[in-house]
This record gives structure tokens, sequence and C-alpha cells, in this order.
């Protein structure tokens, strides 16, 4: 095999000195389309699992521009209500099966055995199918559009008997679908605890390894057990559907309301799914564009943990109008609250991680902070929400679609948007453009405001969600609400022109710690990231030295 | 109040508003601001009120919070910036700071959790009613029976919003665009009116936003709420729960009057439904069933079926050159009694009149591009059930 750039990387690796010793007889990548097929290469999933979520992400973002557009002005104009329910739910499965997850999924692909020094995920077979299930499943999801009866159309939650016994045809495709996404990410979920659990380099401790690390580690034991709870309520409503039975039709027995209990023990532990990495991502962040270590290492992990655990109890929060007795409402209503108590305690540790640093604002640290205050928003109308008595007059109206589009557009998206930035150079050894970058940074953060904040307006002024045409004193928030979108979708033409500006024009970056003051296993390697990292594990002292928050060794204040 | 009173643009708020001009400018801004929509209203009911008081402490709790968080971060991202050359202290934990911002906001929340539970004790407790109402949700129209008083009646989208979805002047005519129903929910003043929620097909959910009251209807079993409406108006509303394509057009409008204004409005409901039951005992003309038939279909039909009779392919089946509506007489009428089990098809012998069923019976057979030429008469139908 002649010489590949990446085997010069290799070279250039161990001339200066690097860790990473690596055998000279190890085979880069194959060349052609086999490749992708093929790698059980960390790095190479990392990748696909990345273009694929960002390629979903843009079908989601189309359909989302179509209900702006319907929204833009009273009266229905460009498509039918049937129709538009159809992307208000695709939009929803999209965005959080297709987009949210599987981001998270690729970077913890490229950046978990980076972080422990470890040479490749711990499953690696494993790892290529749970990738390669997803463009099926997502390319099945979608092809229910062009189904007789057109695709699901009963929004992303599918409420029984809405999505059994009055539902498409093409449901039963939507169903399988379902379950396929679900094996990728319990596959995805198992693969990223043996490697914790197995590759982690000997010498690192549990407390030693970065908060990114942590937060994924909690995250996949959440979707093993999440996953089978939802896969469980769909196979319920396929039988519903075809064999007779009545899990959710009160007709036969069953009831409608146990298929919202068994959807949201998966569904509120799956927002957290979609938020613990995002805290992560920004626990890496913050301390090295403020060049100061993590404040409360030991209590964000204790604080991520509280988190997941509470948000096995709290589902029933969803449900405070479906007929809860007054002893539920009153439970979930407190648990719910809670979590704004270890949600808080992250807030504070990053905002005083910031204080006396010496903080400087390259992208990444732009999207990070970003994320932290319209997180924090999105926090405080969560904190609303949970107050049961209050939730009579938000739930199920614009006010709920403002609250989660804040926590997952403006937090999990955002903090995806800001790990592409801060690891990108070390992926490819190409620094993006970034003057570009903060326009489109500006441009996105202005208009995802435009576009989200008012939607609280509306939906307090008394507008229920997933309504293709509305009353004209809605007017004028909807006009400002789909203005503020088409800018927003307007700016991922240009996240797309800098990300592969970036990648085939972008000005090479040689140094291993693309970031100054970047503390973390992935810095030691060089840049880009060879196909191979730590053949052999890094050493004690070079993990103590890396480490996100300070050690002992070093003497503590 | 009464700003609260006329949120909601009717053709009452618009006379109000103009008749306000001459009052001080801080009081119209006032009402301009609550024009705008950017805030709950308080509402007309005990229950709304608490809600509204709950909203806006935790509101303002929160405005604190951020007020105080977003200013440290101001503050470092201004004063602690490398460009200015700040240098980076090295603290990185406290356990007496990380245990102050643990447990203040516990203390906050405990304190936010009171109120919250007494308004929910408050609004759960449905006892002592003087009157229940009990409100079906259907796709896609509300039916509501006053218990013990022989009421009952579905409450549809006015034909001039389902008519100005594709005309925006119509629109601009309309006062309440999809928030006008043919058949308004009238309550009385100062009386505590229990709901029963339920559905009959899909889950529906009933929200008037000026009564405070928000609730599930779920298929085969009931929900409760309840309500004592402080001032006479009309206060409107709409499905919150995702129940299909018309979702967003079944909407509620609750008309509060005194009680001697409701009683009246009662007896005056009670000898119009005798009036109705009355018109199936005897022989229609064609022309008569055809005029009402066509009123039939266009508020019970058309939203599935279509105005021309031409479906939703896939979805909904047409009607024009129909098995059913040109083949024999008694499948019709089956299917339109009695629906089809599994489908949106309901069983319409339950929700309309026998003369309102002959008459859009024999109007789908003789419009809508089908010409049979029969003639079904209330005393068919009468036979029929």
């Amino acid at each position: 095999m002649s010489t590949t750039t990446t085997d010069l990387q290799n070279e250039l690796d161990a001339v200066e000195g690097s860790h990473t010793s690596h055998d000279d007889h190890h085979h880069g990548p194959e060349k052609g389309l086999m490749r992708w097929i093929k790698t059980t290469n960390h790095k190479d999933i990392g990748t696909l699992y990345i273009w694929f979520a960002f390629t979903m992400l843009l079908i989601g973002g189309a359909m989302a521009m179509v209900i702006r557009a319907e929204l833009f002005q009273p009266g229905l104009q460009l498509v039918e209500p049937q129709f538009f329910n159809q992307m208000t739910t695709l939009h929803g499965l999209i965005m959080v099966f297709g987009a949210i997850m599987p981001a998270f999924v690729g970077l913890a692909n490229w950046q978990i055995p980076l972080m422990i020094g470890a040479k490749d995920m711990a499953l690696p077979r494993m790892n290529n199918w749970s990738f390669w299930i997803l463009p099926f499943a997502g390319a099945m999801l979608l092809s229910t559009l062009f189904m007789q009866g057109g695709g699901p159309a009963f929004g992303w939650t599918f409420y029984a008997p809405l999505s059994t016994t009055f539902a498409p045809e093409s449901t039963d495709y939507f169903i399988f679908a379902i379950h396929m996404l679900g094996f990728s990410s319990i596959m995805g979920a198992i693969n990223v605890i043996a490697t914790i659990m197995n590759m982690r380099a000997p010498d690192m401790k549990l407390m030693d390894m970065p908060l990114f690390v942590w937060t994924w580690f909690i995250t996949a034991f959440l979707l093993i057990a999440a996953m089978p709870v939802l896969a469980g309520a769909v196979t319920m409503m396929l039988t519903d559907r075809n064999f007779g039975t009545s899990f959710f039709d009160a007709a036969g027995g069953g009831d409608p309301v146990m298929f919202q209990h068994i959807f949201w023990f998966f569904g509120h532990p799956e927002v957290y799914i979609m938020i613990l990495p995002a805290f992560g991502i920004i626990s890496q962040i913050i301390p090295t564009f403020a060049r100061k270590p993590l404040f409360g290492y030991s209590s964000m992990v204790y604080a991520t943990a509280s988190i997941a655990l509470l948000s096995f109890v709290v589902w029933g929060h969803h449900m405070f109008l479906a007929g809860m007795p007054i002893g539920g409402q009153l439970y979930f209503m407190y648990a719910t609250i809670l979590i704004s108590v270890p949600t808080g305690v992250k807030v504070f540790n990053w905002v005083t991680t910031m204080w006396r640093g010496s903080m400087s604002f390259e992208t990444p640290m732009l999207w990070a902070v970003a994320f932290v205050i319209l997180f924090t928003i999105g926090g405080f109308s969560g904190l609303m929400l949970g107050i049961a008595p209050a939730d009579i007059q938000y739930q199920d109206t614009y006010f709920v679609v403002a609250h989660f589009h804040y926590v997952l557009v403006t937090g999990a998206l955002f903090s995806i948007i800001a790990a592409v930035f801060y690891w990108l150079p070390k992926w490819c050894g190409r620094m993006y453009n970034e003057r570009l970058a903060k326009i489109h940074f500006w441009w996105a953060v202005i208009s995802v405001n435009v576009l989200f904040f008012p939607q609280h307006f509306l939906g307090l002024a008394g507008m229920p969600r997933r309504i293709p045409d509305y009353s004209l004193q809605f007017a004028d928030f909807n006009m400002i609400s789909s203005i503020g979108g088409f800018a927003f979708g307007a700016s991922f033409f240009l996240l797309t022109y800098i990300i592969v500006d970036c990648i085939r024009n972008g000005e090479p970056v040689k140094d291993a710690r693309v970031w100054e003051s970047a503390k973390g296993l992935e810095w030691t390697v060089a840049t880009p990231a060879p196909y191979h990292t730590f053949d052999s594990p890094p050493s004690k002292e070079m993990i103590l030295k890396e480490s996100s928050h300070i050690h002992h060794v070093e003497g503590s204040h | 109040m009464l700003g609260n009173r006329f949120l909601l643009r009717s053709k009452e708020t618009s006379f109000f508003f103009k008749s306000l001009s001459f009052l001080p400018l801080f009081f119209i801004s006032q009402n301009a601001f609550a024009e705008f929509g950017f805030n709950l209203p308080k509402g007309v009911t005990s229950i709304s009120r608490d809600i509204y008081g709950l909203h806006m402490l935790i509101f303002w709790v929160c405005v604190g919070i951020a007020i105080l968080v977003f200013s440290v971060m101001a503050w470092s991202m201004y004063f602690h910036r490398k460009s200015r050359g700040a240098v980076a202290s090295n603290f990185h934990e406290s356990t007496a700071v990380e245990l102050v911002w643990t447990l203040a906001p516990l203390a906050v929340l405990i304190a936010i959790a009171f109120p919250a539970t007494k308004v929910l004790i408050d609004l759960e407790n449905t006892e002592k009613a003087d009157m229940t109402v009990k409100i079906t949700g259907y796709q896609w129209k509300w039916q509501y029976e006053y218990m013990n008083e022989g009421v009952s009646f579905f409450s549809n989208l006015d034909k001039a919003s389902r008519d100005a979805t594709g005309s925006a002047e119509a629109r601009a005519n309309h006062a309440n665009y999809l928030l006008e129903v043919d058949n308004r929910l009238v309550l009385p003043t100062g009386k505590r009116i229990r709901f029963l929620m339920t559905s009959n097909d899909v889950i529906h959910s009933w929200w008037v936003r000026d009564l405070g009251v928000k609730q599930d209807a779920n298929p085969g079993f009931i929900n409760d709420s309840w309500a004592k409406i402080d001032v006479p108006g009309v206060y409107r509303g709409q499905c919150t729960e995702l129940c299909g394509k018309d979702h967003g057009f079944m909407p509620i409008v609750v008309e509060a009057k005194s009680e001697a204004d409701y009683n009246k409005w009662l007896d005056d409901k009670k000898a119009e439904q005798k009036a109705a039951a009355a018109a199936g005992d005897r022989e229609w003309t064609k022309d008569e069933l055809m005029v009402q038939g066509q009123k039939v279909y266009s508020s019970t039909c058309a939203s599935c079926h279509g105005v021309t009779g031409q479906g939703v392919p896939g979805v909904f089946p047409a009607i024009s050159g129909s098995k059913i509506a040109s083949g024999d007489v008694k499948g019709h009428i089956a299917i339109v009694m009695n629906g089809k089990a599994g489908t949106a098809m309901q069983a319409f012998g339950k929700q309309l009149s026998d003369s309102d069923l002959a008459a859009v019976i024999t109007f789908e057979r003789n419009a809508l591009n089908n010409h049979t030429g029969d003639l079904v008469q209330p005393a068919t139908i009468k036979s029929a059930r």
C-alpha cells in the first residue's frame, strides 16, 4: 500500500514524540465506497453518523419550512390539513430519531475513544451495523409520505387511538421504522458502555473521565432502559391494529391513557437522552475558552446522574390533563420541579467556570455561551410547565412548542454545532473560516429567537399547537415567527458551506492541541487525528495532566 | 377587569375599543397591550385567576433568577476576557458555594409548591355542583348535554369560518374567524358548573382559557372539571389535543348569561328541540329535504367527504358515484346511522334527528354527482332505528 497522508501524519506524530506509537504495518482506510460500507473504524462510523444526522436535519428542517410557510398567515394556502399533520409528525420524528440522537452517537463514536485513550469502540462490527440500520429506517419512515393515505399524521407522540384505529395504512411501516431506530440506539448505547467500561486507559479512573464521556455513559443507560419501552408501545400498537388486541381501546377493556403512560415512560428519559450529552459538550468547551478548569467537576457528575434518575419518575407531567388523580398530579409536580435543582447546579457551575477566567470567544465558545443562556430560558419555561395548575393554560399550546424548541434547538442542536466547530479541526486537520463562522453564529442565534420567542406569546394568547390555520388575532406573531424560521432555515446553507469549505480548503492545522488551553487526551494525538489512535494506552502522567479537573498531584487549592 | 373580559377579538371588542378612544392614553395602551396578547388573561373564574396568580409568581421568580445568573455571566464575559488582559484564576470547587446554590433553589421551589398545591386541590374539587354539562368530543365537533334537562346539541365550526379558509377577504370580514360555532354552549353566571368530558372517537381536549378549564376528553372514560363564571360574556377556546385532520377547526364558544337569561334560553331550547322532533312525524317534500340535507351535509359530512363529495383518496372515501350512495338505499341508511367500526365514520343515528338523517341521505343520493332520484322520509329512518 502506498504511503498515504494518514501514514505521514502518523510518522509526524511519532517524530513529535507523541505517546501514540503506531505499528507501521496497520492499514489505513480502504478506498472508495466500500470503505464506508464495511468500516469498523470508530472515526469513519462517527463521520457517517454525523453526515446522516446532518442530512436528516436538512430534511426535517425542510418540513419545518413547510409548516412555517403554511402558518405565515391565516387561511389554508399551501397544504391540506392532513398533509400539514404529516409534516408536524415527521418533522418531530425525524429531528428526534434522525438528527439529534444520531448526531450525538456520531460525536460519541469520534470522541469517546479519543478521550479515554482507547483504540476503538469495544464492539466495532456491531458499531457498523447500528449505523447502517439508520439509513434504511429513515428511508422507510420517509417513504410513508408517498403511500396511499399518506404518512403518519398523529404527531410525534402518536397517541392512541388516533395512531391505531384512526391511522392511515402506512402506520405499520412507521412502527417498523421505530423498531429499527430503537435497535440502532440500543446497540449504540451498549457499545458506549462496553467501550467506557472495558477500553478506557487502564490508569484512567472513572472520576478522571472528561464530562462528555461521563454524560454519554449515563445517557447510554437511559437509552438501554427507555428504548425497549418505546418498542413495547409500538408493538402494542401493531397488535391493536392488526391482531385484534385492545391494549389502548376502551371498547375492548383497554385504556388509551395507558398508551400515554408507556409513551412518556420512554419519552421523558428520551428528552434527557437528547440533552445530557449536550451538557457534556458544554462542559468541555467552556473551560477551554475560559482558560480555567471546570468548576465543580464532581458535582457535575452527580448532577448528571441525579437528573438521569429523576428522568424516570416524572413522566406524568406530560399528562396532567389526561385525567390524572390529584395525588398523581401533586407527586409528578413535586418530582418535576425538583429536577430544576441539579439542572441549576450545572448552569451555576458553567457560569462560575467563566467567572474570573480569561475568556475568548471563538466560534465553539459562542455557541456554548448561547447554549447556556437559551437552554436556561427553556429551563424556565419548563419549570413553569411543571406547575400542574398552571399547566392547564400551557399544555398543548405554542407555549409548549416554544419551550421544547428552546431546549432542543438552542439546547441540543446548538451543543452539536458547538461540538462540530470545536472538534472539526482535530478531525480533518483544517481550520474553518472563523469570520464566516461568526457571521453564521449571529445570523442563526438572532433568527432562532425571532422564530421561537414569539411562540411563548402565541401560546399564552391561546393558540393550540398542531393546527394548520388560526384565528386572526394570532397573525402578527405567527408572521414574525415564520420570518425568523425562514432566516434560521437559510442559515444552514451557510453552515453547510462553512463545513465543506473547511474540510476541502481550510487552513491546515498542525498543532495537536488545536485550542491553546484545551485539555483532554484527544488533544495529544496528531492533527488531523490519525486513522488509528492509542494503539497503546496513554500513561498515567498524561491522563492526570489532561484531566479536566485539577488533580491532587498538582496540589489542590 | 374589562380589558380581560374583552381579550379575544369580537364585534363587541372593536366597538368597545372605539368607544374607549376618549379615555386617558394609559388606559388605552393598557388595553392595546392586552389586545396584542403577550400574556395570559386573568379570566373570569376563581380558578383562572388563581392560575394567573401562580403563572405570574413563577414568571417573576424565573425573571429574578435570570437577572442574577445572566448578569454574572455578562459581567465575566465583559471583564474577564482575554483581550482585556484578564488572567485566569484557578479555583475549581467550593463545597460551601455549591451547597448554597443547591439549597437556595430548593427553598424557592418549596415556596412555589405551597400555593400551587392549594390551587390544585381547589380546582380538582368538583363536588357541590349546581349543574352538570357533559361534553363529548367527536371528529370534529363538540356535543353538549345538559344533564337532567333533556337538552343536548352539537356545536360545529360556523359556516362562515369554513368558507373563509380560502379567502383573505372573507377572513377579514369575520371577527372571530375559526373561533365561532353554530350552537354556543350557553351557561349561567354565578353557578358552580361541573363539566364531564368524554369522547366518541379519538382523544380531544376541551379548553376555554378565560374559564381556566382544560381537560382531555378520552374515549371510554370520563374526566371532570368545574367553573363558576363571574361575568356574563362570550368566551372562546379550541380543541387542544391533536385529533386528526380538522383538529384546528373545532372551536368552543361559551356564552355566559345571567341566571334569568339562561333559564329563558333553556326553555327556548327545549321548545326548539321538541319542534325538531315533531318535524320527523310529517311527510317532507323533496325540495325541503334537499335544502335541509345540504345544510346538514356541509356541517356534518363535508369535513371528511369533501364539499363536492370527492373525499380524500386513501383516507376518506368519496360519496360522488360511490356504491353506497348510488346503490341500495337500505345500505346507505344503515352506514349513515350505524357508522363503520374501525374507521372515522361515526354512527350518526345517535347524533342526528330523523328528519336531518332523511334529509342528508336524500341530498347525498341526489346531489354530489349522484342521481338516484330516491326520496328518504323521516318515517323510514324512524322505522330503521
